[in-house]
């Protein structure tokens, strides 16, 4: 069902660029990027929450690092898209390494603390960058060049890259999933004690699921610093993070199919609610307090 | 930095901190006792605010409004309890968060729908609106000071619930282990009922008494609740005395190390730069602090009996 589901909403993006041709209407490309980009961060967060357990609340920072490494990046003169992906993605693991391995010694559910807080740190430390906006960002100057050419400022083409990354992301979580690391992580988290005993390193196998889905993040807050062409703390908010962590548990949190499934499901259902009213978020807030209950009921 | 100013700042964050105690303690007995995480505790701290400013409005008293705010707060505890958390009890953490991230959102868009999104304000009592003269010709708002003495008296009276009456030594023993107390006849759900409603008409207090020197406006609870969150990993889950501990060294990092690094970073920037800069990474001590205190005591400062 989430896999027939996550296939249609995949191709519900594949066809919006001749929607939106036909509609004579670029926003919803734009949209349609956007929830590709978002699906990105939700798989690479699933990773952590789904498969090895760990409930998350700091993912934004990532998405930050990779927004940032492109405005840097730019800054220094170098804008092309070869260079500034690896590094974005580099930059975060390397934030995703020492945060999660202090995070990993909270016990339970002070991951879920630990994680915001540093998610928080560096939502300030971003704040900070008097260099780069401070607190109100800054615009890029222009796209980066993928390869020296200006292939990406055209919607069509970032689009298609979303979701060349999104569909790779998406078969490259679920083939680490049914490895025999995925194993070990999904063991690990009914019984570490257990996998321990069997000689397993649980912390060092978690701590490098983390570092994984980090640099993905990274990676897709490259995205979204491209598509938008600008760049600012507002990506590094903990709210931002609370959403894809809804994203991945409305997917059912099992799979990467289900995370992706969620984060276009979801950000569909927003934009129904905005364009039908300006409080649309408390009918988001309704609809989830209700699935988790109805959830609860279920299995109760 | 002068004598007098340094006096003001440690003021400042023990005002600070204790205002800290008041959200986490509840947040942090409800995850020490049921492990159940409550992201919409924050909530409960700006409803709290906006309650005071709804009854100041309508009684035209802050002291008739002061009281009401923290019984509309009991209120809403109890009845989320009822509602909400009581079904969360034992579900897993995913479900968890998933209905108290809903519930942010709902109290947050509710507020505002209803008061609108730019910020209020409240006025002080005019008998707390002075300020009292520091040495070295610094002078003190009076209300902060008041701010203080209530927290203060709130926590001495937590306290004695808690080390001093058998309800708290339930709650205790709950901390320590949940499940041995309810095999011995406790019923763990009536305590973690009284815990939760309990918790959030103290963190309506804190809202309450914080209101007439803060912006009131919807996101006010969610910066609060990562605070309270460190809180809560500092002292140590399930903890009330670590809770009171780490909340004061939190609120002194905070504002003593403002000071501290503004003075610093004067010297090392030019003011412009120092001006922009010192603020965010003054906000950002406080992480590192609870980096340090989680690689060498991941248990927190002060854990339960029993958690080590």
């Amino acid at each position: 069902m989430t896999r027939a589901l996550a296939a249609a909403l995949f191709a519900l993006l594949v066809v919006a660029p001749l929607a939106a041709q036909a509609a004579g209407n670029t926003w919803l490309l734009s949209l349609a990027t956007s929830a590709a980009i978002t699906a990105i961060a939700a798989v690479s967060l699933q990773l952590v929450v789904g498969t090895a357990g760990l409930v998350s609340l700091g993912h934004a920072a990532f998405l930050g690092i990779g927004s940032y490494a492109v405005l840097i990046l730019a800054g220094w003169g170098l804008d092309e898209a070869a260079l500034s992906l690896p590094v974005a993605m580099l930059a975060a693991a390397l934030f995703a390494w020492p945060t999660s391995w202090l995070a990993l010694r909270a016990r339970g559910v002070g991951f879920i603390m630990v994680t915001l807080a540093f998610g928080q740190m560096a939502y300030f430390a971003a704040g900070a960058l008097a260099a780069y906006g401070g607190d109100d960002g800054m615009p890029l100057d222009r796209t980066p060049t993928l390869f020296g050419s200006a292939l990406l400022a055209r919607p069509l083409a970032l689009h298609a890259l979303a979701l060349v990354l999104l569909a790779a992301g998406v078969l490259a979580a679920s083939a680490l999933g049914a490895s025999r690391f995925g194993r070990v992580l999904r063991a690990a988290r009914a019984d570490p004690a257990r996998l321990a005993a069997l000689g397993f390193d649980v912390a060092r196998t978690r701590l490098i699921a983390c570092v994984m889905a980090g640099a993905a993040g990274g990676a897709a807050g490259w995205l979204m610093a491209v598509q938008s062409g600008f760049v600012s703390p507002a990506t590094l908010d903990w709210r931002v993070a609370g959403r894809l962590l809804v994203m991945v548990i409305l997917g059912g949190a099992a799979t990467p199919a289900g995370a992706m499934a969620g984060a276009i499901g979801l950000t569909l259902i927003e934009e129904a609610l905005s364009a039908v009213t300006e409080h649309g978020r408390i009918g988001v807030g309704a609809l989830l307090l209700l699935v988790a209950l109805g959830r609860l009921r279920r299995t109760a | 930095m002068s004598a007098g100013l340094l006096l003001v700042q440690t003021l400042d964050g023990v005002q600070l901190g204790l205002l800290l105690f008041l959200i986490a303690a509840g947040l942090t007995l409800v995850f020490g006792v049921m492990d159940v995480v409550n992201l919409a505790h924050g909530v409960q701290y700006m409803l709290g605010a906006y309650a005071a400013v709804a009854c100041a409005g309508w009684t035209g008293s802050f002291w008739a409004a002061l009281p009401l705010a923290a019984a509309a707060s009991l209120a809403l505890g109890a009845v989320l309890q009822r509602l909400v958390f009581r079904r969360l009890v034992g579900a897993g953490h995913l479900d968890q968060v998933l209905a108290t991230f809903g519930l942010i959102l709902l109290a947050e868009e509710g507020v505002r729908m209803v008061f609108g999104p730019a910020p209020l304000s409240l006025a002080m009592p005019p008998a707390l609106a002075g300020t009292v003269p520091l040495f070295g010709g610094l002078r003190y708002p009076v209300y902060r000071l008041a701010v203080v003495a209530a927290a203060l008296a709130v926590a001495a009276l937590l306290w004695l619930a808690i080390e001093h009456t058998r309800t708290g030594m339930r709650l205790r023993a709950g901390a320590s282990n949940a499940p041995i107390l309810a095999a011995l006849g406790v019923d763990v759900g009536r305590l973690f009922a009284l815990v939760l409603a309990a918790g959030a008409m103290l963190a309506g207090f804190a809202g309450a008494i914080a209101a007439p020197i803060v912006a009131i406006e919807p996101g006010m609870g969610g910066s609060v609740l990562i605070l309270a969150f460190v809180v809560v990993v500092l002292g140590g889950p399930g903890s009330a005395r670590g809770a009171f501990l780490a909340a004061l060294l939190v609120g002194l990092t905070d504002t003593l190390g403002r000071g501290l690094l503004d003075a610093a970073l004067r010297v090392a920037l030019d003011p412009s730069a120092a001006r922009m800069a010192g603020p965010a990474l003054a906000s950002m001590l406080i992480y590192l602090l609870m980096a340090a205190v989680l690689a060498f005591r991941p248990a927190g400062l002060l854990p339960a009996r029993g958690r080590r």
